[in-house]
């Protein structure tokens, strides 16, 4: 197998030492098949072992290797050398405060999936000791919601989020839609105060960028878009004195 | 070890200008202007309309002028055509359809807003008395 030699330009931090982050290069002779992640296995393992990143399946699953590849947000592990130019910059993810090198501080976005309440809420009583069925419709109204893998690309790319922290964001808004039209929910209606707040969806101004580098095609954007539509129908629904529509 | 995240700054001015994501965006945004342009036009004609044919005829010829026929042909293909195509792009993601189990292709919804705005256009160059 033919290999090719990668300039790596990678965003080094020492939270004890730097004052700023600063970029190092280093030279990594790559094979045909590698995932930029390799590329960066082999800088910790024989060029650099003080470069702090997160990794963990290699197989799009995890969500935690998560990067800047030339600017956009990628899965290191489904990004190929092969596709790259000869020179390539790594940087953490954008809009995240950096905690070391590679690895960025979460914590926010966290916070963010718990708010929404993703879960399942029943006002009447689930079926006990069975199966609470669901027609195959039904599932397929919400599946592409659940296969969010939080790798938090989506939030890198979203420049609201950037500009105002307090936006609850693509991946948490596209958890809380997921639960929202799920046939065996029935709170909506308490998400909705969450939702459709100042840091709701309505700070999301459809720049569309986190449904075109999601690495597993959920369309965060489309929730989003969806969940404005179903907020103000609520809206008027309590405007006009109707009850919340739950199910 | 002690934590001290270092937090990258964002210029609230140039942001957009990052990447062609964001550009293209910008771009969508920019219409607003032109948006306003419009109405501000309507308002013109309308008083014009209530002032009288003379004052109609010159807010016709005002616009026939190489400059105004100009500026409406780039608002024409600037303003309307990438707004529809934005919102028609927009429409299954805000209104997806399931026909049994499976969700109706994107394509097809997209399809469908264009051949319905085909045939309202039709509609009204007929009734206008164009074709």
């Amino acid at each position: 197998m033919s290999t090719r030699q990668l300039e790596l330009e990678i965003l080094r931090y020492d939270p004890e030492k730097d004052e700023e982050p600063y970029f190092q290069n280093y030279s990594v002779p790559c094979q045909d098949d590698w995932a930029i992640l390799d590329a960066v296995n082999y800088v910790k393992e024989n060029l650099d072992t003080t470069l702090a990143y997160r990794w963990s399946c290699h197989m799009m699953v995890c969500g935690s290797c998560g990067m800047m590849i030339n600017g956009d947000p990628k899965l290191t592990c489904k990004t190929f050398v092969r596709d790259l130019p000869d020179k390539v910059r790594i940087e953490p993810l954008e809009n995240f405060p950096i905690e070391r090198d590679l690895v960025v501080v979460l914590d926010d976005v966290i916070e963010k999936l718990h708010r929404v309440k993703p879960y399942i809420i029943r006002k009447d009583p689930a079926p006990e000791n069975e199966e609470f069925n669901q027609p195959r419709s039904a599932l397929m109204k919400f599946k592409q919601y659940t296969m969010c893998i939080n790798c938090m690309c989506c939030y890198s790319a979203c420049p609201q989020y950037g500009l105002n922290p307090e936006f609850i964001g693509p991946a948490a808004l596209a958890l809380a839609h997921r639960y929202n039209i799920d046939s065996r929910d029935q709170g909506k209606s308490e998400r909705l105060d969450i939702l459709a707040d100042h840091d709701g969806v309505w700070d999301c101004s459809f720049v569309g960028a986190c449904s075109e580098v999601c690495p597993k095609s959920v369309d965060p954007a489309a929730a989003l878009q969806q969940m404005k539509v179903d907020g103000a129908m609520e809206w008027w629904k309590r405007k006009m004195g109707f009850p919340g529509g739950d199910s | 070890m002690s934590r001290n995240p270092y937090v990258r700054p964002i210029s609230k001015t140039t942001w957009y200008l990052r990447n062609g994501r964001f550009r293209i965006y910008a771009l969508r945004e920019v219409t607003c202007l032109l948006v306003g342009f419009y109405s501000f036009l309507s308002i013109f004609a309308l008083r014009a309309l209530w002032q009288g044919a003379d004052s109609w005829n010159a807010f016709l010829a005002s616009q026939q002028s190489t400059p105004m026929v100009l500026f409406h042909a780039f608002a024409l293909v600037y303003f309307f055509i990438y707004q529809t195509v934005g919102w028609f792009q927009l429409a299954p993601k805000a209104m997806p359809l399931m026909m049994g189990e499976k969700k109706v292709a994107a394509s097809t919804i997209v399809l469908g807003h264009y051949l319905v705005w085909a045939l309202v256009s039709l509609f009204l160059l007929w009734f206008v008395g164009v074709i």
